[in-house]
């Protein structure tokens, strides 16, 4: 298998009594769509947070690709090349959508306050750049045609895109995704799968997928890990995942219920 | 004996701190929303009760309940036509809004009372008892009496009746909290009473002994503020210890630095909490991390 | 600069650049010129308080204080120790700068409430210092003796120089403003302003921005400060409290709280209601502000000059069409 470009060792996470993650060890490798399930409240999102430096975690330790990356500040793993989406969506809806994927370029570009402040020939062609790349990543999601939209105008299923759109616009190595379907209707959902797999193919960037859309999850991640009160139940490609009976006890079968 | 003279002074004024500081815990621990116009409240109060007192010759007990209760009805005006359209709004204007308030109120006590300073007599006549060669104001007993005791009563109150609990529980989750049949709304309201009225009952009691005018507001507030943080947003002991400590501190440092840098003691105090330890010494961080604000 | 700002700014500038000629010749609003001087000095306050609160989000209450300290090192180098104008107020702006970085860096760890708090105490403490150096600072009596600007042997005397001067650095910083609040750093500030965490998350150095814009708005007021002590050529420590602080955060309210023109314009507007048209209501003033900004915060947040200029532009394309 290819190398792991995310490692986490021993991983906890506790909030006063509770442990949201509990001595998780898992790697994802590169260039897979990998989905993590788990009924709410397994810790599916605490994990993204301690990923993306929300907040570090309790003990254990996290690498991306070699480099250890628990307890620093989230702008230097988005530095790293680790970028995320929100689980309640969170665009900056003072901006508009083209502006929101411009903000992703923050990183690629390096004008200072002098160079921004007096529009200096260096700054001028740095923001027709970004101009020009966020355009590109806005035709790749599907919004070109909405870009001078305010971003808080767009209905949830394109406010989800753009926010896929402007984490990409950071170039990221991983890409992590949190619930992008929740609120999809099922054609939406299905425009989503498709994104997410253009995603990985032309872009080459490996993705990391919280869902509770089951269709989604199985038509789409190559890998599966199944999370149960902040510990790995399971893990496997979808169809290893759907039959294991650990997991359709906790998981599946209650959902049969 | 300077040092037991400085001890009581300190004492005294850190009472009144403490009261400014439970003001804002009583606001915080509703609707976390820290407000502004606190330290108004304790003028206010202060001026009242010399406008009942020489203009209309209450007796000096009436005095002292005619103003709480007008401080407590202009607490409920400012919560019933000025917070309650602005509650969902975001965290700079609810600031903007309540420091807007705050000079309203200042602004028309400069209207009615003018720019000077007033007093009033203290709550019982007599001469200052001599402790250990210090002297101790009769009022000074008073002012420390009055904050204790609003300090306890509303500790049991918040931890023991049903109010006080329910009204806990609105800051925590008030969506929660209405669905079990808390009425949020007149839990915020009657915080809002509740603290504009101890804040006037602090500044009725300090009259007599340190003079109130239109302006002292914003210091006193900003001072009490420093107790509330220091003893942990929310806490009532942590404010009346913290309280305490800051009115002593800032008494030692009149009586043997320097009187005029003595204001600054509580500022200076004020901001190495908030840079070192914003949760405060008897608050929780990781209580802090999630609060609204 | 977009089109629009450019028309706003070419009608600035003619606005900006007439007034004295057409006021100067009317005997009985000639002072006018005085009181747009004082209002150009406050604009560059409102100006970094705009981008400060505006666009990033966070709010100061202590600029009035930064305005102070750069005064006050204006005053206190040209009149105890004989230097040139020029370099005090350069040497302000290098302690203002020092100082708004110390204060900044642990304040703007802080949100909302608190930072307002840590802000509201610093300025506190700045004004209590003012009042009580006495030797230094001339204590509550004020400071008086303060030389007028100039460079060398040209000194900046009358009341159309000192209104160009100012006014022009006022348009410089406004086109600074602009440019600046229209580029990779602008949309940082209002992605900090709107969510934080995801602007980190997106990569943006939030607490380096915080603080930098912080300083850049302590710069500002403290230019407009030692700019202040030089024309006044007095201080005192009443111009530097609370209520200025105050005042600044109403100006920058009524122009609409992300709106560079507006904050200029609601600058210009309550420097002219205070020193004119209110001056005989002056026990009113205080109350009057207070009613101001409450109604502002509550009811108009988009500020009244976005509120009139929208109107006007609406009403002018209908009467247009």
């Amino acid at each position: 298998m290819a190398r792991k470009l995310l490692r986490l060792e021993s991983v906890s996470r506790k909030f006063g009594g509770l442990d949201a993650l509990r001595n998780v060890t898992y790697a994802v490798p590169e260039g897979v769509i990998q989905a993590i399930i788990g009924p709410n409240g397994a810790g599916k999102t605490t994990l993204f947070n301690c990923v993306s430096g929300v907040f570090p975690p309790t003990s254990g330790s996290i690498y991306f690709d070699g480099v250890r990356i628990d307890g620093l500040p989230s702008h230097k793993i988005a530095a790293l090349g680790v970028s995320r989406t929100f689980q309640n969506v969170a665009l900056f809806k003072n901006m508009s959508v083209l502006e929101n994927v411009m903000l992703g370029r923050h990183r690629q570009s390096r004008a200072g306050f002098l160079a921004c402040g007096f529009r200096l020939p260096s700054m001028k062609r740095e923001e027709q750049e970004i101009i020009r790349r966020a355009r590109e990543y806005l035709d790749f999601v599907g919004l070109v045609d909405e870009e001078n939209k305010p971003a808080g105008s767009l209905p949830l299923g394109k406010q989800k895109i753009l926010e896929i759109a402007r984490a990409l616009a950071t170039e990221p190595r991983l890409l992590l995704l949190d619930e992008p379907a929740g609120g999809l209707n099922t054609a939406e959902t299905e425009q989503l799968g498709d994104l997410i797999r253009r995603i990985k193919k032309t872009l080459g960037v490996t993705v990391l997928l919280v869902e509770h859309d089951m269709n989604l999850v199985m038509e789409c991640s190559d890998l599966v890990v199944v999370l149960h009160f902040g510990t790995v139940l399971a893990s496997g490609t979808p169809s290893e995942v759907k039959n294991n009976e650990k997991v359709i006890e906790v998981y599946l079968g209650s959902a049969a219920n | 004996m300077d040092f037991i003279q400085y001890l009581f002074s300190g004492l005294t004024v850190g009472a009144i701190y403490a009261l400014v500081a439970l003001g804002y815990n009583i606001i915080y621990n509703v609707t976390e929303i820290i407000n502004f116009a606190q330290g108004e409240f304790v003028m206010l109060g202060g001026l009242l009760a010399v406008f009942y007192r020489e203009v209309l010759h209450f007796p000096l007990a009436f005095a002292f309940l005619a103003s709480v209760v007008t401080v407590g009805f202009v607490g409920y005006f400012f919560e019933r036509f000025v917070i309650r359209y602005a509650r969902e709004q975001a965290v700079l204007s609810l600031i903007i809004i309540t420091i807007a308030f705050s000079i309203v109120l200042k602004g028309s006590a400069m209207l009615f009372w003018g720019k000077d300073p007033y007093t009033l007599e203290p709550f019982t006549q007599g001469e200052p008892w001599i402790i250990f060669g210090a002297a101790l104001q009769r009022q000074s007993l008073w002012v420390f009496l009055t904050g204790t005791a609003i300090v306890v009563g509303l500790s049991l109150f918040f931890s023991r009746s049903y109010y006080g609990k329910a009204m806990c529980a609105c800051a925590d989750n008030p969506v929660a909290a209405r669905m079990v049949g808390i009425p949020v709304r007149k839990m915020i309201m009657l915080s809002f009473v509740l603290s504009a009225a101890i804040g006037a009952a602090g500044g009725v009691a300090i009259t007599p002994l340190s003079l109130m005018e239109y302006d002292r507001g914003a210091l006193l507030g900003l001072k009490g503020f420093g107790a509330a943080v220091l003893g942990g947003l929310g806490h009532f002991w942590g404010a009346l210890v913290a309280g305490l400590f800051l009115g002593i501190a800032e008494s030692m440092c009149a009586g043997y630095l320097s009187s005029g840098y003595k204001d600054a003691v509580a500022l200076v105090a004020l901001l190495l909490v908030l840079f070192v330890r914003p949760q405060g010494f008897f608050g929780n961080a990781e209580v802090g991390s999630i609060k609204r604000f | 600069m977009r089109k629009k700002d450019r028309i706003v700014f070419l009608f600035f500038s003619l606005f900006v650049g007439l007034f004295p000629l057409v006021v100067a010749s009317i005997k009985a609003v000639s002072h006018y010129i005085d009181v747009m001087i004082f209002a150009g000095i406050f604009s560059l306050v409102s100006i970094g308080l705009c981008l400060l609160m505006g666009y990033a989000g966070q709010i100061s209450l202590a600029q009035a204080a930064f305005m102070g300290i750069g005064a006050y090192c204006s005053g206190i180098l040209t009149t105890h120790y004989g230097w040139p104008s020029s370099l005090a107020l350069m040497v302000g702006l290098v302690v203002t700068g020092v100082v708004a970085y110390g204060v900044g860096v642990p304040s703007l760890k802080l949100k909302g409430h608190y930072l307002a708090m840590a802000t509201l105490g610093f300025g506190m403490i700045v004004h209590i210092v003012l009042n009580e150096e006495v030797e230094l600072t001339g204590g509550p009596s004020g400071l008086v003796g303060i030389s007028g600007l100039g460079i060398g042997n040209f000194q900046i005397s009358s009341p159309f120089a000192w209104y160009y001067l100012v006014w022009g650095c006022v348009a410089t910083v406004m086109l600074f403003s602009l440019n600046l609040v229209r580029s990779r750093i602008g949309r940082a500030f209002l992605a900090i302003h709107a969510d934080e965490r995801a602007a980190q998350a997106m990569g943006v150095d939030v607490s380096n921005y915080k603080v930098k814009v912080f300083v850049l708005s302590a710069l500002l007021a403290s230019f407009a400060g030692s700019l202040y002590a030089h024309y006044v050529e007095f201080l005192n420590p009443g111009s530097f409290g609370l209520m200025w602080s105050i005042k600044f955060v109403l100006m920058v309210m009524v122009g609409g709280i992300q709106n560079l023109w507006g904050a200029v314009i609601g600058t210009v507007f309550l420097t002219f209601l205070s020193n004119e048209w209110l001056h005989f209501l002056a026990d009113f003033e205080v109350l009057i502000y207070g009613l101001i900004l409450l109604v502002i915060a509550m009811f108009i947040p988009q500020g009244l000059v976005t509120v009139v200029a929208t109107k006007l532009l609406k009403k002018g394309l209908r009467d247009g069409a």
